[in-house]
């Protein structure tokens, strides 16, 4: 497709790039080699510390003070861009070449209009007057579908959304026409609807332009489905690089194998194929192993790759692996897939329920301004969870699906007792919950458990593990400090981990660890009920399917009920039983698992499904994408709270009455206006999968 | 925006009370009997009781508070008990004289520091960066009284022009003043550049390191572009917070640095006022400076509000 | 040489052990700190230098503070007079050694009580959260507005007025306490709260009240661990400041009388003489101006510790 006569786009060739920090030199890149041709959409996937945003910052050379490019060349549309001026650069940055950046909210100047901020490029590069560069400013805007172009243009940043902040930098970065777009984790600060519409704009885009792109990004599914070609980064090496059907259908280096092993296929669920995940942790730039850098995660390692770096081959034509062992990988001799045995089914649905929630409401009062005091204005407040209802048996595991803004933390909160609910029931084994935590006794307290998101500040950094595992002991059981201690260091073997760690400070730990260790103190005084809120979200892929087996094993060994929320609807769909879905502080639909990726579906629940980045290149799904933004939960809209971005919705109906539960077949529940009957008779399966099946 | 200036006003309003009230406290409750500090140990009891009287020191507290505080907002601030003289006019005119010292200061060093601060963050690591720093580190650890008496000896005694002490007549125009108040308003921009300076230097480097200003760069922006119109407009938000308080810090200097140099302001007059056990002048001259310095901070406030997109709209 | 030395005591003590962290470690780990630079390790040694002469002074000093030498009137520096000695022929060494304590009593004391009043306000306010912290941080507010010499002067001054000469060193002490604790609390409250409301919402935190620790361990066991890095730039700040204000109010003739060698008032004396004895006030100045700068070098290195973590 591409003639020889034409070079790549942005050629690598053996980059290696260092950090000075405190006077010792680290590669955060390591003989990084790769050519993106000319209007080629190519994915960059690596975990965090695999070098990948140092790539992304190299390749528009633009490393901060302490990074430099020690080796290697840097080739650009024919050009060494490592032999630029300072002066030469600035006319390639943003007319030639421009990065769309990771996190939206820090990257627009905050104190200038958004309209200038595009305008001012325009005129620098094409000379135009302001008139014509405030025109040409609305076409971008335009062009990346905001609805209101002349009143973005002249908002402060902070007046927009986070998705519309996204949507201005794209139009920034395509308002030069570069001939290279570079993204460096573009959405992964974005709900998951906002996220699968922005993916979705950049593709049109970029192939109107004929563009090539970079896509840097931790999550595989972003470039399952939109790019031709994938390299993956490990530890500051470039390990794999094919094209994108190629890598997800037959990858070659062991790590790559991990990685897909990693993350849930959607429709896969534990107790039919569980996740093996990757052992160890990713080892930091300046402590790379000898030989091979996956070595001593590899599950294939031998004596070869401990002693000898390998050399990135090509096995077949437009394939490349650093691999000792891709000749055994391709002929199928040997497998870096590991099979674990599958989840025992959870307890069956029988009995009464362990924990149920009636109408549960949750506001957060916000304080009257003077003038509205003045005007005698009804206080207003956020209303983060409004009425809702469920329950959940012992044994088994309840996933709560929603976007930020759903409400799903507070309902965990107020649970647990960490915010008051405002109205409603909890009743926990028939028993009533107090709604202030103070009110609750130690008995109460050690039957309700929390895993918190972030494993970073999950330990108290001055506390020793054994002190924050043995004191959930010494408060919640009685058990005296002696004993206590003891009993830490089986809670440690429990989470496996060496009970040596005890001794160990937070500091010395690695985020996996870290969550283990929580895991472990939130099981230490056998709770009835354990609330998981995003345990495995801050946590890199390789890491997070092991996390999600201890979840699944510790929960059976204790015969503890698990309320597991997550964004990630996958996963959700992987781990729980049942799964409620939420919007807006009010459930949508729930039902079981088993039956989230058939009709008839909520129409949220259809859009959720449609967005989610799946990595399997071979899954179809339909492109269901939301208007308009989340509402304010202040001022929730009448009726169907979804109405205002609803693709089905019917009508006034919808607008001004709240919807009925109706039953569905298979066991789901859904809360909409339009008939279930009507809803199954229009809508199709959102995913099909296809290649390797369940 | 009208919102923000009504809650700043509100909070002005309480600054005051608080700061009247703790004013109050100390100079009016603490002494217990203030008849007895007027007029002396020997007194009699007749003409104590009638001074009693006369000052309302038999009402309770919070009434004898509100009277106090209704008459300074009316301007009556009393007759001194040294002089016998109202003490208004006196520390109206001192007044004039200390805000001509501190305006000279402030115009002199607030864009110097801000300039000086800039270009050190700008050069960050270079020998620039740490010719200011270390010297503003240097000027800081000096108090103004050391600095104030080095310049007299380093270059007063030198330059036949500039006088070693500044008692000049209390009435004095700016211009006839102006030689006098050189060597004051240098010490008080020393200090107070030493100490913008760093601060500025700190916001402006956090400021450099934001994203937005990566955006810019990437926009292919010229780099005095990406400083001037990007940078520097968000790095003023937090030097202006430093400007304020620093204008606290100007008040305790200044104190020292008109009695270094004899310069006839409210500082000079506060300390005669303590030598002669003058209560009501005292607390006058505590008073109005605290209000003044209230003011200068509500200015900086709405200067803050107005170049804050997020303060002023939405 | 002090440094290096430090260094690698330290150094040594915190490879060999490092997976049990004891109480003596982590001082070592702080003390390593206050070491980690040049800059830094020169203000940490000024500082001990300083609190030596303070604890020690009165014994090391060659004369007394107040003894009259007067076969050396007005002795410029030499080796049997360092400093060389003032108008009334007093060792100056001796009482700029000598005064160091007061310095230290009248500026650390401050400091230290407004550092334990701030912590234990901020700590609770930032916690309680509500109408109450509403309340007190407005109120602090206003107290920013108050330079704190001229409420020094003023509190001084009425006690002057009221009470005459008579009002003894113990009674002014305590008035510079007060107004350091007045002028200071606010300051160190809103350092230490402003930490409490990032660290009361984290995981650990909230995990800790899920398992029925008690209000005391809460606070100071899970919350102010992680606020004593910026409580300790704090207190090395404040310091320098309380030695700027306890010597400007020496200075100033309002603070301590003589013959008392407060540093501040010896400049004072000094500067009256400045003609015959020049060095009677140069050196109790570089002595002020030495601690003030040391504490500076000090809180900038604790900062720049403090970012790097």
């Amino acid at each position: 497709m591409t003639p020889d006569s034409n070079p790549p786009i942005l050629e690598l060739r053996d980059l290696t790039v260092s950090y000075r920090t405190g006077g010792r030199g680290s590669d955060a890149l390591r003989g990084v080699s790769l050519a993106v041709e000319r209007g080629q959409t190519y994915g960059l996937v690596g975990e965090s510390g695999s070098g990948k945003s140092t790539l992304a910052l190299a390749v528009m050379r633009y490393l901060g003070g302490e990074g430099a490019v020690a080796r290697g060349e840097i080739r650009f549309d024919g050009r060494d861009l490592l032999a630029l001026s300072p002066a030469d650069l600035r006319r390639i940055w943003g007319r030639e070449m421009a990065l769309v950046p990771q996190d939206p909210f820090t990257a627009l100047n905050p104190a200038m209009r958004i309209g200038e901020q595009l305008a001012e490029g325009l005129r620098l590069r094409f000379g135009l007057n302001p008139a014509e560069a405030r025109a040409a400013a609305l076409d971008a805007l335009r062009s990346v579908r905001l609805p209101d172009a002349e009143r973005a243009a002249d908002s402060y940043p902070h007046q927009l959304s986070g998705g519309q902040q996204q949507r201005v930098l794209i139009a920034l970065a395509l308002s030069g026409r570069p001939k290279l777009l570079v993204l460096d984790e573009p959405t992964t600060a974005l709900d998951v609807t906002t996220e699968a519409a922005v993916l979705d704009l950049v593709r049109d885009l970029t192939r109107a332009a004929g563009a090539s792109a970079l896509y840097v990004t931790h999550n595989l599914g972003v470039v399952a489905g939109r790019t031709e070609r994938v390299a993956v980064l490990y530890a500051s090496e470039l390990v794999e690089d094919a094209p994108t059907a190629d890598l997800f259908r037959q990858p070659l280096h062991p790590y790559t194998r991990g990685l897909l092993d990693s993350v849930p296929r959607l429709g896969q669920r534990k107790d039919e194929r569980r996740l093996t995940g990757i052992d160890g942790s990713i080892p930091p730039p300046g402590d790379l192993p000898p030989g091979c850098v996956f070595e001593p995660r590899c599950p294939l390692a031998v004596d070869r790759c401990r002693a000898e770096r390998p050399a990135l081959d090509e096995p077949l034509p437009g394939r490349r692996v650093r691999c000792h062992r891709w000749p055994e990988i391709l002929s199928g001799e040997v497998s870096a897939r590991r099979e674990l045995p599958p989840a025992l089914p959870s307890a069956t649905e029988s009995g009464e329920p362990l924990l149920r929630l009636e109408d549960v409401t949750v506001r957060y009062p916000l304080r009257r301004t003077a003038a509205e005091t003045l005007r005698r204005e009804p206080k207003k407040a956020v209303r983060a969870v409004s009425g809702v209802s469920l329950s959940l048996k012992q044994g088994r595991t309840l996933g709560i699906v929603g976007e930020s803004g759903s409400g799903k933390t507070s309902l965990a909160r107020a649970i647990v007792g960490l915010v008051q609910r405002s109205d409603g029931d909890i009743h926990l084994m028939e028993v009533e919950l107090p709604p202030r935590l103070s009110q609750r006794g130690r008995a109460l307290l050690a039957q309700l458990q929390m895993v918190f998101q972030n494993p970073e500040e999950a330990l108290n950094p001055y506390l020793t593990v054994g002190e924050s595992l043995s004191r959930p002991l010494v408060n919640l059981l009685g058990v005296s400090r002696a004993e206590a201690r003891q009993r830490a260091g089986d809670l440690l073997e429990a989470v496996r981990l060496p009970r040596t760690y005890a001794a160990r400070l937070p500091a010395q730990l690695s985020g996996g660890e870290k969550q283990r260790v929580a895991i472990a103190r939130a099981f230490a005084a056998n709770p009835a009920l354990l609330l998981a809120d995003e345990p495995v979200s801050s946590l890199d892929v390789s890491v997070q399917a092991n996390i999600l087996n201890l979840l699944t094993d510790l929960q059976r060994e204790h015969a503890a009920a698990t309320l597991f929320i997550s964004h990630d609807i996958a996963v959700v769909a992987y781990l729980a039983d049942e799964v409620a879905v939420m919007y807006l502080g009010q459930l949508m639909e729930t039902g079981p698992a088993a039956a989230l990726f058939e009709p008839p579906y909520h129409p949220y629940t259809e859009a959720l499904l449609s967005a989610i980045p799946a990595p399997d290149p071979t899954v179809r799904q339909a492109a269901i994408r939301l208007a308009g933004e989340l509402p304010s939960a202040v001022d929730v809209p009448s009726g169907c709270p979804f109405h205002t971005r609803c693709p089905r919705a019917l009508g006034a109906v919808c607008e001004t009455q709240t919807p009925p539960w109706q039953t569905a077949p298979g066991g789901k529940r859904i809360f909409c206006h339009i008939p279930v009957e009507e809803l199954a008779a229009q809508q199709l399966p959102v995913v099909v999968f296809g290649g390797e099946g369940e | 925006m009208l919102i923000y200036l009504l809650r700043r006003l509100g909070f002005l309003g309480l600054t005051v009370v608080v700061t009247s009230l703790l004013v109050f406290l100390i100079a009016q409750v603490l002494p217990g009997d203030v008849c007895r500090v007027i007029l002396g140990r020997e007194a009699g009891e007749a003409r104590i009781a009638e001074c009693r009287a006369d000052l309302h020191l038999d009402d309770p507290a919070p009434v004898r508070y509100l009277r106090w505080l209704a008459d300074f907002a009316r301007g009556d601030w009393g007759e001194s008990y040294a002089t016998g003289f109202e003490i208004r006019p006196l520390v109206l005119d001192r007044l004039r004289m200390s805000l001509m010292l501190a305006g000279l200061t402030f115009v002199v060093a607030v864009p110097l520091a801000v300039a000086l601060g800039m270009l050190a963050a700008v050069n960050r690591g270079k020998w620039l960066d740490t010719v200011i720093s270390l010297g503003s580190l240097a000027v800081v650890g000096l108090p103004e009284f050391v600095t104030g008496i080095l310049l007299i000896e380093l270059v007063a005694f030198r330059v036949p022009w500039l006088p070693a002490s500044s008692s000049l007549p209390v009435g004095a125009p700016f211009r006839a003043a102006l030689p006098a108040l050189v060597l004051p308003a240098l010490t008080a921009t020393l200090v107070l550049l030493a100490y913008i300076a760093r601060l500025t230097r700190a916001g402006v480097v956090e400021e450099l390191k934001q994203n937005y200003v990566r955006t810019a760069e990437l926009k292919g922006l010229p780099r005095l572009t990406v400083l001037v119109k990007h940078v520097l407009r968000n790095a003023l938000l937090p030097t202006i917070t430093v400007v304020a308080i620093s204008a606290g810090w100007l008040v305790s200097g200044l104190v020292v640095i008109e009695n270094v140099f004899n310069y006839p302001g409210l500082g000079r007059l506060l300390v005669f006022a303590i030598d002669r056990r003058d209560l009501p002048a005292l607390q006058a001259i505590v008073m109005l400076t605290v209000v003044a310095f209230a003011l200068a901070n509500l200015a900086a406030d709405l200067l803050y509000a107005a170049l804050n997109p997020r303060i002023r709209v939405g | 040489m002090l440094r290096p030395y430090w260094r690698i005591v330290i150094q040594a003590q915190l490879t060999e052990n490092s997976i049990i962290p004891t109480a003596g470690q982590r001082f070592l780990r702080f003390a390593r700190r206050l070491f980690a630079d040049f800059p830094t390790a020169l203000g940490t040694s000024i500082m001990l230098l300083f609190v030596l002469a303070a604890v020690f002074g009165p014994l090391l000093a060659p004369y007394g503070f107040n003894q009259s030498i007067y076969e050396h009137p007005r002795q410029p520096p030499d080796s049997s007079h360092w400093f060389g000695t003032d108008h009334l022929a007093r060792d100056v060494f001796s009482r700029v050694l000598v005064g160091a304590r007061s310095v230290l009593l009248l500026a650390g004391g401050g400091t230290l009580v407004a550092v334990a009043l701030g912590t234990l306000v901020g700590l609770a306010s930032g916690y309680a959260g509500g109408w109450l912290d509403e309340l007190l941080m407005r109120l602090f507010d206003s107290l920013l507005a108050l330079p704190a010499l001229l409420l020094a002067l003023l509190l001084l001054g009425t006690l002057r007025a009221a009470y005459g000469e008579s009002v003894s060193a113990v009674s002014k002490g305590l008035g510079v306490f007060l107004v350091l604790a007045v002028v200071y609390t606010p300051i160190v409250a809103r350092v230490v709260r402003s930490v409490v409301l990032a660290v009361k919402t984290r995981s650990y935190v909230e995990a800790a009240r899920l398992q029925g620790e008690s209000l005391g361990w809460i606070l100071f066991r899970e919350i102010l661990p992680a606020a004593l890095p910026a409580l300790a730039v704090e207190a090395a700040l404040r310091f320098s400041y309380a030695i700027f204000l306890t010597s400007s109010l020496g200075y100033l003739g309002v603070g301590v009388q003589p013959p008392n060698p407060d540093w501040g008032l010896m400049v004072n004396e000094g500067r009256r003489n400045v003609s015959q004895v020049p060095w009677a006030m140069w050196f109790p100045a570089a002595a002020i101006s030495l601690v003030v700068v040391g504490a500076n070098l000090m809180a900038d290195g604790l900062k720049r510790a403090l970012r790097e973590e």
